[in-house]
């Protein structure tokens, strides 16, 4: 411990330097590390399925196997995000479902407002330790959705629930928020919906 | 040479890099927050004196609580800490002025434009931030009003302050002790002083960057705090509080240096344990970064997460044991004698105990689920702050203002603000535990007609308390403008250099290092 040397004003000047410049190193480092607190968090949640966090790309099954032994319920919630105002609800409610088995449903939104508009889904599983074993095959949260004006869509979901799922789950809540992004769209993407709406509905969601 | 003085006029203090001068402008700016962030609180009772709205818009309302713990964390209680710090410091390690003079005078002189920016925003159209001292995402981006940009730059502002503030003292403190001063001889404000500085070179910055990842959000883009864009709500929280929590420690470690102070000098005995309170400090300080997500039990997390933080929580109240220990037993069988700065010191003992024990309830993950958001919080950590933080301030004032001005304070009123702050602070806090376990929310203008009699009697409290820190300014003009001559020693054998030099103590002392045995 070199601090433990009592030392005098007239022997300091030295130390000082190098001691400034490490505290000055401890709050670039500590301002950085709040940052880096948003990855951390996210690889947190990855790894342990907390926060209920679904994958955010298709998910590719292994096998095909299918668990008949077992009945899973999976039920459907739809939100809309305070002041969006699409009308949004889930074609079926309620699925008994089969571990292993791919399951295909459809959610189905209207834009009621006189302007095209874009939102984002942002889906969230209960119980969160379900998450990890929850997987969307195809789902429509992976992309933003694009309305027109009236317009109405029946978007799809596809997902497997893995036959891993600890035996003392017995049901799973699936729910989709709803966002508006229109304000975050660049303006040549809103011009050119108006004309091609159809064609453009379509590559957006698959 | 040796005995220049001050300069004259505003450009003494201007351009002052006088660690004394500086740590009367800091105490002086910090007692002007205080008694802004009292009318603030003021504003607040008001209007919860009886159910119903009477005074106040709603959102007016919501402007004074944010503001209320603004003002009072940044621009008062730490302010306060830092003034001590330069004015006593030096004067206790035997130094002739802190290590970095000039960073000081910045690190004082922007804090009254950061205070000028945040109360600017109060008189902006759409108000100033009124989304809680904690300014939650999304409340503080997507639903802010226009004014929480300067907010932003308000807290950056405070940060930068703080951070050169530490820098300084632990410069200060590592490489300007007197010969023979080691680290383990040196008086405990000392070191409560490097730890917290610690802290706050660990902290700060990330709350910089959490009011930084807002802006971005607000005017750049990003999402770190929108769920729409893929953030989380959540995160802000947890970035938020792992400075916040660290935060609650820097309002009170160096408390516990000043009351560690006191106690033995009027207990005419030396403090007991020295070795174990320095050991407690660092501990108390090391457990705050595990602890943050005991303020948001209620957020949806694992219970694995729920019984870590309960854990951890539960855990500090050993160190902080340790010291209350300590001072109950440094003056068990003193001869005491109960001067002004010793009753403030003994109510902050019993106080922060209640404080602590409150803590101790809410640490609870699963009681705190009722008491989350209510007035018990309220309680809590008004209990820790008004008599810990705020206590230990005003004992400390009184306990060295004679050293600083060189005249005693008139014992008789200093007795008397002891009482009435005693009194007020009681009848203002005390009946929110009831109000809170009953289930009062805090941060609303009207509530249910059942917790009216308690919310009158906090409000009376709250006006008594408030008016008596005006008497305490009356009672410091006093003693600064005259009253008896305080000796060099001002107490009966103090313990510490700096009652070595004279009262009041010359513009500049130790200019060669004393001998410490």
């Amino acid at each position: 411990m070199q601090h433990e040397q009592p030392t005098g004003p007239l022997s300091a000047k030295i130390d000082l330097r190098r001691l400034i410049t490490r505290l000055v190193a401890v709050v670039v480092g500590m301002f950085f590390f709040g940052f880096a607190l948003v990855p951390l968090y996210d690889l947190f949640c990855d790894v342990t399925g907390l926060n209920g966090k679904t994958n955010s790309t298709a998910f590719i099954p292994a096998t095909e196997l299918v668990d008949t032994s077992r009945n899973v319920t999976v039920q459907f919630v739809a939100t809309n995000n305070e002041g969006m105002p699409w009308e949004f609800r889930p074609e079926i409610f309620k699925l008994s479902v089969h571990p292993g088995e791919e399951i295909e449903t459809t959610f189905f939104a209207r834009n009621p407002q006189r302007m095209t508009m874009v939102a984002q889904a942002i889906p969230s599983v209960s119980p969160g330790r379900a998450a990890a074993y929850f997987h969307k095959t195809e789902c429509f949260c992976f992309n933003q959705q694009l309305l027109e004006a009236g317009g109405t869509v029946d978007m799809p979901l596809r997902f497997i629930v893995d036959r891993d799922l600890p035996t003392s789950v017995n049901t799973i809540t699936l729910s989709y928020t709803l966002f508006d992004v229109t304000a975050d769209q660049p303006e040549q993407v809103l011009s050119a919906a108006s004309v091609s709406m159809a064609s453009y509905v379509n590559t957006v969601t698959p | 040479m040796g005995d220049h003085g001050p300069a004259k006029g505003f450009g003494r203090w201007l351009y002052t890099t006088n660690h004394k001068d500086i740590g009367t402008m800091y105490l002086w700016f910090s007692f002007a927050m205080f008694l802004m962030g009292g009318v603030f609180a003021l504003v607040i009772r008001a209007e919860l004196f009886q159910p119903g709205l009477q005074l106040v818009e709603p959102e007016f309302f919501n402007q004074m609580t944010t503001m209320h713990g603004l003002v009072m964390v940044f621009g008062a209680v730490m302010p306060a800490f830092v003034g001590l710090a330069n004015w006593l410091i030096p004067m206790m390690i035997g130094a002739p002025d802190m290590a970095l003079p000039r960073m000081n005078n910045w690190s004082f002189w922007i804090l009254p434009f950061a205070f000028a920016m945040l109360t600017s925003t109060l008189f902006m159209e759409g108000g100033g931030p009124n989304f809680g001292w904690t300014f939650y995402a999304p409340l503080s981006t997507t639903y802010a009003p226009p004014s929480v940009t300067y907010f932003i730059f308000a807290v950056h502002i405070m940060g930068a302050s703080s951070i050169m503030g530490s820098i300084n003292i632990i410069a200060t403190i590592l490489n300007m002790r007197a010969p023979g001063m080691t680290l383990m001889k040196m008086p405990l404000f000392v070191w409560t002083w490097l730890i917290t500085a610690y802290l706050l070179i660990a902290v700060m910055p990330v709350l910089a960057g959490c009011v930084t990842m807002m802006l971005m959000d607000i005017h750049f883009g990003t999402s770190f705090f929108s769920a729409a864009g893929g953030g989380d709500p959540v995160l802000f929280q947890h970035v938020f509080w792992f400075f916040g929590h660290p935060e609650v420690y820097i309002m009170i470690l160096p408390a516990f240096g000043i009351v560690s102070a006191i106690i033995p000098t009027f207990a005419r005995k030396p403090l007991f344990g020295y070795a174990s309170m320095v050991y407690a400090t660092a501990s108390i300080a090391f457990l705050s970064f595990i602890v943050w997500a005991h303020h948001m039990f209620t957020v949806g997390m694992p219970i694995a997460g729920e019984l870590f933080f309960m854990y951890a929580t539960m855990l500090i109240a050993v160190p902080t044991g340790v010291k209350v220990f300590n001072w109950v037993t440094t003056m068990f069988r003193g001869s005491m004698t109960f001067e002004t700065p010793m009753l403030f010191a003994i109510a902050f003992v019993i106080l922060f105990s209640i404080g602590g024990f409150s803590g101790l309830m809410l640490a609870i993950a699963p009681a705190d689920f009722q008491y989350h958001d209510t007035y018990f919080v309220v309680a809590h950590f008004h209990y820790v702050l008004v008599p810990g933080a705020i206590f230990s301030i005003m004992a400390a004032v009184y306990y060295w203002l004679p050293k600083w001005c060189g005249n005693m304070y008139d014992e008789r009123l200093g007795k008397a603000h002891f009482w009435l702050s005693f009194i007020g602070l009681n009848v203002t806090f005390f009946p929110m535990h009831f109000v809170g376990l009953a289930g009062m929310p805090r941060r609303i203008p009207d509530y249910a007609l059942q917790f009216a009699d308690f919310n009158q009697i906090a409000s009376m409290g709250a006006f008594l308390f408030g008016f008596s820190q005006v008497f305490f300014l009356f009672i410091v003009i006093k003693t600064i403008r005259g009253g008896a001559q305080a000796t060099d020693e001002v107490w009966e054998s103090p313990e510490g250099l700096e009652w070595t030099v004279a009262s009041p103590a010359p513009y500049h002392t130790f200019t060669t290092p004393p001998a410490v045995k």
